[in-house]
This record gives structure tokens, sequence and C-alpha cells, in this order.
């Protein structure tokens, strides 16, 4: 028993020794870059650690606003994500149109496009060469069109497959003779609608749109390339400190605000996953 | 039958205004990217005078065939790299305690919960000062990559362990399989196209990678995004639908030819 006791030990010893190199790899280039840049943002100029480079952000007219943009960006474009994902799921589960299917496929492969190519395209919609400002010219629709919602509609075309899939995969999950049997005692669609299906989509919804509100936060491509003089979200904000004034310190105070926001709304998402899960 | 009794003009209400906001939302950006590849102008409506000349603008540039070149070789040596990183760790990982298996699922998946700008910054600060003086090298690049990348590796591998027949590995051993066989005839040959799945997916993302290639790259090294980017902001639109449009190009065919390997090598 003793000895049996004693090779499990070894065993386990054994096995977490096997975990150390790609922990060891992954530590050298993704934690040990990390904690130097948190290192870099609480150091004061003389050399010691101080609150300095937060300070000079907080103080600075830019980052409040850029933290205003992130949010309203965000927010808007998950909120019609959300609207979105949950017409298209409802609708290509229980009214089945023809190229459908075609249809999630191309929403599985959105997920691994890259996002600036909404931008690269949407610039031909309603940039300064797209089709729509040739026809909203004489109405003034510009820069209506090109600024904060410009993002939004690229955000949302990309981000919606996010919440569409998860939706997906709750209402596949359906018990369809709960639905009969509502319907066949006269339960009108709208109300089998209300009653059971959106409570059973529910938590699905909550996970895909916390998400989408993670990764529209984090979003840098589509602003980097639409050039949103007057958006600039966080990310944006830490590019430009860092690679156009090169002020790390104040770029690192900057990506510690950021990082902040983007964990705890990844905390939100988790526990909304593991309450799917159970 | 789906349970819910619809009538038929609110199910085709409902079919059609589905069907035109997929049309808009998702097909039209991907419509408007490939007509622009081939358009000389476009300022009405419709692009006017189609020409192949942004294509073979982009082919014939020594910069932006460059570009791709530089992507494909770091999202390649990435996604190779993040590969056994990933595997290693799911594998290593998952007889492991709660609380390990935890911190590692942490280190794995926090790469991509941050923004890939702090990403590019951490690794730029970094490694712009002694010891490792990594700033300015490709290698960085492709390190960078590797952090992002091996959280699907890592995802996948995972997922593809939990879901391997109960009892097959100890049975292996105990007909006398050495642990290096069964690892390797067992549960990697099962692991397989867990692990091709999380290659593909790290692969593409890879290739598009912007946010923290745009903080690090070294002059000589712009990848097909960063360059997209940059042509974009000098006002070649056309050129950088084009280039895009190559980009796509470039990353299906090294997935098609992923999955025509995997398949020669199953028969």
């Amino acid at each position: 028993m003793r000895a049996a006791i004693g090779r499990d030990h070894g065993l386990a010893a054994w096995r977490s020794a096997w975990l150390a190199p790609p922990v060891a790899a992954l530590g050298l280039i993704f934690a040990y870059p990390f904690a130097w840049m948190v290192g870099r943002a609480f150091s004061a100029p003389d050399g010691g650690y101080g609150l300095a480079a937060f300070e000079a952000i907080l103080r600075s007219r830019g980052f409040i606003a850029s933290l205003l943009a992130t949010g309203r960006i965000s927010l808007t474009a998950t909120a019609i994500c959300v609207v979105l994902g949950v017409t298209l799921a409802l609708a290509i589960r229980f009214a089945p149109f023809p190229g459908a299917r075609v249809v999630s496929r191309v929403i599985d492969a959105y997920l691994a496009f890259p996002s600036f190519l909404i931008a690269i395209a949407l610039t031909f919609v309603y940039g300064s060469s797209g089709f729509l400002h040739s026809l909203l010219a004489g109405a003034g629709g510009r820069s209506f069109l090109f600024g904060f919602w410009g993002v939004v509609i690229a955000e949302v075309t990309y981000y919606t497959p996010f919440v569409v899939r998860p939706l997906l995969a709750a209402l596949d999950s359906l018990d369809i003779a709960q639905l009969e049997a509502a319907s066949s005692l006269g339960a009108r669609p709208i109300e089998v609608l209300r009653r059971i299906v959106l409570p059973a989509m529910m938590p699905s919804l909550f996970a895909g749109g916390s998400l989408c509100l993670l990764l529209t936060i984090n979003e840098f491509g589509i602003i980097l390339i639409m050039g949103v003089k007057h958006s600039i979200t966080l990310p944006m904000l830490i590019y430009g400190k860092a690679i156009e004034e090169f002020d790390y310190p104040g770029a690192s105070a900057v990506a510690i605000c950021n990082v902040a926001l983007s964990l705890s709304l990844y905390l939100v998402y988790r526990s909304a996953m593991r309450r799917l899960q159970r | 039958m789906n349970g819910l009794y619809l009538t038929d003009r609110a199910r085709r209400l409902w079919a059609t205004l589905a069907l035109t906001l997929c049309t808009v939302v998702f097909g039209l950006p991907l419509l408007v990217l490939l007509l622009a590849s081939f358009a000389g102008h476009w300022d009405a409506l419709w692009p006017s005078s189609p020409t192949w000349a942004n294509l073979r603008g982009v082919l014939a540039s020594a910069e932006e065939r460059a570009a791709l070149w530089h992507s494909v070789a770091t999202a390649g040596a990435a996604t190779v790299c993040a590969l056994v990183l990933g595997a290693w760790g799911a594998l290593a990982g998952r007889r492991l305690g709660r609380r390990t298996r935890i911190c590692v699922d942490t280190l794995f998946v926090l790469p991509i919960t941050v923004p890939s700008v702090t990403v590019g910054l951490a690794l730029l600060v970094t490694f712009s000062r002694p010891p490792l003086l990594w700033n300015g090298t490709v290698s960085l690049v492709v390190l960078t990559h590797v952090a992002l990348v091996a959280s699907y590796a890592y995802a996948n591998a995972k997922a593809g362990l939990e879901r391997l027949p109960a009892h097959l590995e100890e049975m292996a051993a105990s007909l006398g399989g050495s642990p290096w066989f069964v690892l390797r005839k067992v549960t990697l040959a099962l692991l397989m196209p867990h692990l091709l799945a999380g290659a593909a997916l790290g692969f593409a993302l890879s290739m598009g990678e912007l946010g923290a290639t745009i903080m690090l790259y070294p002059p000589g090294w712009a990848t097909a995004p960063v360059e997209i980017f940059s042509l974009s902001d000098r006002g070649s639109v056309f050129s950088a639908a084009a280039l895009s449009l190559a980009l796509l190009a470039a990353t299906a065919t090294a997935l098609v030819a992923l999955e025509r390997w995997a398949a020669s090598r199953r028969h």
C-alpha cells in the first residue's frame, strides 16, 4: 500500500515535470514580457516605482475620451450583434431559407477571417470613394457614415457570427416535443418563442454577448484601417503612444487598464460558459 | 417539422428578412472586396473599368510578393511551434490536479483574451533591452505569433483528449506497448484530426494577424496585413483590396494543401 502511494507520488512529480517545457516556453514569450510591461507601467522616472504613468494618462484628456469611445463603440456594436444574431439564429432554425446551410458555413468561415478585411471592403461601400458616398453625397451623409457608425457596422458584420454560433447550438439542443406540446395545446408561435425558446437561449445569448463585448473592446484592425480620427479606442491609443510617441510607460499604463477591462469581461464570459455546461 | 407552427406567410416573411440580412451583412463585404480587386474606378454605384491590373500589380511588385511570403513563412513556422507547444501542454496537463490544470489553461488562454496590441507592446518593451535583445528580429515576430496561436492548438488538443475512447491507452500499455509507442501510435494518432483543426485555425488567424505584428515587425519583414494597411493608408485602396484577395487565396491554398497532406497520410 505504502509502496503504491510512494509510486503515485513519484508518478505525479514525473507528470508535473513533463509540463515544464511548454510552460517555460510560453512563460518566456508571454508571461515574462507581460510582467515586465506591468513593471514598466509602474516605474517612476527616477528609477523607482510609482504611479506617475497612471497619473499622467488619467490627467490627459485623450485617455478618458478613448475610454468613452471604446465603451460607446463596443456597447453599440454588441447590442446590434445580439439583436441580429437572435433574428438570424431563429430564422435559420425555424424558417430555413434557401441557402441557410451555406450561410451557416459562411458564418463558420468568418471566425477565421482577419477583421480588417471587412474594413477594407466597407471602404468601398461608404468610404470617400465608395458607392454609398456617391449616392448620399447630396444628402450630406458622408461624415455620418464614415465615423462612429462605419466602425460599428464593420464590427457588427465581423462579430455577429460569434453570437450566432452558440445560439444555434442552444437551439439544436431544444426539446422539440416540448415545443410541439405547447403548440398543440394552443400556444401561439409568439408565445412558444417567448415562454420556451427565448429562456432556453438566454445562457448562450449571455455567453455570446459577453464574448462579443470582449472582442469589440479589443478590436484593432477595423479601427486602424478605417482611420477614424475622433473614435480612438484604447487599443488605438496604445498603438499611438508606443509607435508614434515612443512613450512606453504611458502605453503600458493604458494597456494595463485595457487588460483589466478585458479580463473582467472574460471572467463574466467564463462564468456564463460554466453555467451553460452544467 | 420544428415544433413551431408558423403560418406560411410568417415563415416566408421571416425567411426573407433573414436572407436579406445575411446577404447585406455577410455577403456584401465579400462581394465588394472581390469586385474592388478587379476594378479600375469605383465612383458610382457600380465599379467601372474592370481590370487585372490591381492583381497583376500585387504579384509584380517585389514588396507585396515579399509581404505575402513573410506572412506564409511566419504563419507556417508559428503554427508548427504552437502545435508542439499546445499539444505538449494539453498532454502533460491532463492528469494533473484541478488547480494545476486551471493555471495551465489560464496561461494558454490569456494571450488571446487581452488585446493583441498589448501582447505586441509587452514583447516590444521587454525584448528592446538586455538581456534578451530580440527586438528587430524576425524571430520575435514568429514568437509573438506562437504566443497568440498556441491557445488554439492547446484548446483543440484538450478537446480532443477529452473525447478519446476511455482506457484505450491503458489497454495498449497493458498489452506491452512502451509509453513512447502508446503516445505515438495511439494517443497522437487519435488526436491527429483535432490537432490539424487547431493548426488550420491557427494558421488562418496568424496569416491575418495585425495588432501585435504592427507593433514589432522589423523593417524588411512587413507581413501582408501590415502591407495592406500601409497601402490603404497611402490611398492605394484598389491594390489593398487585391492584396487582401491574394492573402485570402494564399491562406485557402495552404489549408487545402494541409488537408490533402493529412488525407494522403491516412490512406
